[in-house]
């Protein structure tokens, strides 16, 4: 019984070649095969769902960034202006005046139309603002023939981009089916016309019943100093905790603690610290309500703990052999730190901050206690430090208010107001690729 | 650039101490039904006068009520809008934190109207006791109380649809929820003899009151806490389901929706103004008196609101869908004279 004995003779090796599969070759390579196949279908479903999305915005959206405008001349008398600017409804008075000398210019070029005024208060959007405004301004300008572009109404911009037809509508307060006729009449003549919607770019939000005349500007604006806060505290801030956890603090319980609060922050629902905020910032500390200032405050907490994981992530990336050499050559841990690690941890560090700041961009719950969430219309802050303090919206904010509102109109706003938000975000998103792309080192 | 940066960290602090100073712009919260009226006026009074536009914040008329009454001073709102009285307890808390005297401000009046898909059911006529039978969990069947067994409409009243029950109301955070509470479920309770029947049963009358108002929980009422939007988003992705809105949204989503009379009333700014309409409710805000004076613009605000051009049958707010109130003038008087509420 020796080893030798039981040898067993080699069993005959089956006959492969590469060139012929077996069975269990063939297994292997579907299911590699299949594998492919899902990975794309998954590819797929997500493409397509944002494509369906991209399209269901833009369609519904476009409509924002065009207003029907009803353009006509129109000269405005010492004594109508004194009449009306001695009304406590000084806005109606000049929409009156407006109207009155429409239905005289219309007549005199010979359109058959409605003479009634109350059709006029119907085809017209709020144009009392608009003219007293500009009358406020350019006091030279009485008495003297001006071109005034002016909005029509929600249900005129409606009929002209097709949401209002002769059929789905009824006779209402907001617009007769006869007013179309007078609609109609005027589009032949050029009166009634499609233009581009300026003031949805650079314009500020208005009342219910004007969506012609709510414009998204200002709200740009307070995102713009909200980010700006955002931006100023929560990099100084976010980068030197991690540099310190990072680089220079102790292994122990405590520095352990900290850094599992540091991700459980991370994951706080986004409305709490709306909450903190309102109690904090301005019922303890009395900063002002509705301002860009406690809202970036909130953001900050909100961006903090985006930031510390990413600056701590890339501040790790960078390998110790250069922390080494640059011990090892004489620089103290600070030199080593500031001069050698942190330029290389940079690219990082900046994303992880843009990608942080399109985060808090984007979000509306920490701002609804805040007093940001509502009917903010104040226009444009006087100056740069107005623009921290007085009361501002910001795009998500504006959005949510405009998508919450009853007339159809202010729908359409509302994704016009997406577009702008998602194009801010896209740019930031590109600019983080860009500079990870650039600068981003491999080792 | 570290010394860029604490540069900026203290211009930040600079400007948060300067801003702790006092606000110019009045600030409101409140009603989401007063919103949109609210936003009207505030838009007018920052075009026509010298005063910012004043901030109006949604939130329902509980929340709006709560914050007004935290205190006195600029980090507290100024007013409050609301789609219900103020209650003895909300006046209470008011008084603890030292709001004591409150102008109450009646603007008009709203409808409350039932509205459904413009193409399906046929949901065109309610009565109190319709809504009552289909939501309540106890109903009256051939003189006994008994536990909801209806599962359509037409189970009840031969004169509507054959459609599964299903209705989205106000959720109880908003001021809606009660005048749908007193004005159709309690109505409904009593004209059924649902009331009688539990007081009969050994209910003490509040007791009695309160399970009138119950709705059943199995899914048949839905709860809305947003605004009505989310109740037309609601009633657009169910055929069968009806919703509860405010006159003045139906209004202007006539093209999606169609409204049902109640009690045989067809819902208009007129049948409200007569009273002939059963489901209406006043519209309000509140003023805090002591900041008169010390935010500009706090008095002239809420005259502006209720001036005859604004408030009036024939002004904007009309024009939007509000029902004028016959006794503006009184409102008027009042607040010219900053009259507080006597308690």
């Amino acid at each position: 019984m020796t080893d030798a004995s039981v040898t067993p003779t080699a069993a005959p090796k089956p006959n492969t070649s590469l060139h012929q599969t077996d069975a269990r070759t063939r297994k292997r390579n579907a299911a590699e095969k299949r594998f492919k196949a899902y990975g794309i279908a998954a590819i797929l479903v997500g493409v397509t769902f944002l494509v369906i999305l991209a399209v269901s915005i833009i369609r519904s959206g476009l409509p924002a960034f065009t207003q029907t405008v009803i353009s006509v001349p129109f000269t405005l008398t010492q004594e109508q202006f004194d009449d009306a600017e001695s009304q406590l409804f000084k806005t109606k008075a000049y929409s009156g005046h407006f109207n009155s000398a429409l239905v005289e210019t219309l007549k005199a070029e010979g359109l058959e139309v409605s003479a009634d005024a109350k059709a006029f208060e119907r085809i017209l959007g709020k144009t009392g603002g608009t003219l007293r405004e500009f009358y406020a301004e350019n006091p030279d300008k009485l008495g003297q023939e001006v071109d005034f572009e002016l909005s029509a109404s929600s249900r005129v911009d409606g009929y002209m981009n097709g949401r209002v037809t002769r059929e789905n509508m009824e006779d209402s307060r907001f617009l007769e089916k006869a007013d179309l006729d007078t609609v109609d009449a005027l589009i032949e003549v050029g009166i009634i016309k499609e233009a581009f919607n300026w003031n949805f770019i650079t314009g500020a939000d208005s009342g219910v019943d004007n969506p012609g005349g709510a414009g998204i500007g200002a709200s740009v604006v307070g995102s713009f100093f909200m980010m700006l806060v955002v931006l100023f505290l929560s990099l100084p801030i976010g980068v030197a905790a991690s540099i310190y956890l990072e680089e220079f603090a102790p292994q122990n319980k405590f520095t352990d603690l900290i850094e599992v609060n540091i991700s459980n922050l991370a994951a706080v629902p986004s409305i709490v610290f709306g909450i903190l905020g309102l109690a904090v910032f301005i019922q303890f500390m009395h900063l002002p309500q509705s301002a860009p200032l406690v809202g970036g405050l909130v953001l900050t907490l909100m961006t903090l703990p985006t930031i510390i994981i990413s600056t701590r992530a890339s501040l790790k990336a960078v390998p110790p052999s250069i922390r080494d050499a640059a011990l090892g050559v004489g620089a103290s841990k600070m030199q080593a730190v500031f001069h050698h690690v942190l330029p290389l941890a940079m690219p990082g560090i900046l994303t992880g901050t843009i990608i942080g700041l399109a985060q808090a961009l984007g979000e509306t719950a920490p701002l609804l206690l805040i007093g940001m969430v509502g009917f903010v219309a104040r226009g444009y802050p006087d100056g740069f430090i107005a623009g921290f303090t007085e009361p501002n919206s910001a795009m998500p904010a504006q959005i949510y208010t405009w998508a919450a509102r009853a007339d159809v109109g202010f729908y359409e706003k509302a994704w016009g107001g997406i577009i702008i938000l998602l194009l801010f975000l896209l740019t930031m998103n590109i600019l983080a690729v860009i500079l990870r792309r650039r600068f981003e080192r491999r080792w | 650039m570290s010394v860029k940066l604490t540069a900026s960290a203290l211009a930040i602090a600079a400007v948060a101490a300067t801003s702790a100073a006092a606000r110019d712009q009045v600030q409101v919260a409140g009603s989401s039904t007063v919103l949109p009226y609210a936003s009207i006026v505030a838009e007018a009074f920052g075009e026509n006068t010298d005063f910012p536009t004043p901030v109006v914040e949604s939130g329902g008329s509980s929340a709006g009520l709560k914050r007004f009454c935290q205190g006195v001073g600029t980090e507290h709102t100024d007013v409050a809008n609301a789609s219900r009285k103020i209650r003895d307890k909300e006046i209470k808390a008011c008084a603890e934190n030292g709001v004591t005297e409150i102008i109450e401000v009646r603007i008009g009046y709203d409808g409350i109207v039932f509205a459904s898909q413009k193409d399906g059911p046929a949901y065109t006529a309610f009565t109190q006791s319709d809504i009552f039978n289909a939501l309540a969990p106890k109903v009256m069947v051939d003189g006994k109380l008994v536990d909801n067994p209806y599962k359509q409409w037409s189970d009840f009243n031969a004169d509507l649809p054959s459609e599964d029950i299903l209705a989205f109301i106000p959720g109880t955070k908003h001021g809606t929820r009660e005048v749908f509470e007193e004005k159709v479920v309690a109505a409904g309770c009593e004209a059924t003899g649902a009331f009688e029947a539990m007081m009969a049963a050994g209910m003490s009358e509040d007791d009695a009151e309160d399970a009138c108002l119950e709705v059943m929980s199995d899914g048949r009422a839905v709860d809305i806490d947003g605004d009505y939007t989310e109740t037309l988003a609601s009633i657009d992705a169910n055929a069968n389901g009806i919703g509860v809105f405010g006159l003045a949204f139906y209004e202007n989503n006539t093209d999606k929706l169609k409204v049902a009379t109640m009690a045989g009333v067809v819902p208009s700014t007129e049948t409200i103004a007569s009273a002939e309409y059963p489901v209406s409710r006043p519209l309000f805000f509140y003023v805090k008196k002591a900041h008169i004076g010390v935010v500009p613009g706090l008095k002239e605000y809420a005259q502006f609101f209720i001036s005859d051009e604004l408030a009036g049958p024939e002004g904007p707010l009309a024009q939007y869908g509000l029902v004028s109130d016959p006794e503006l003038a009184d409102t008027q008087g009042n607040v010219a004279a900053e009259g507080a509420m006597t308690n």
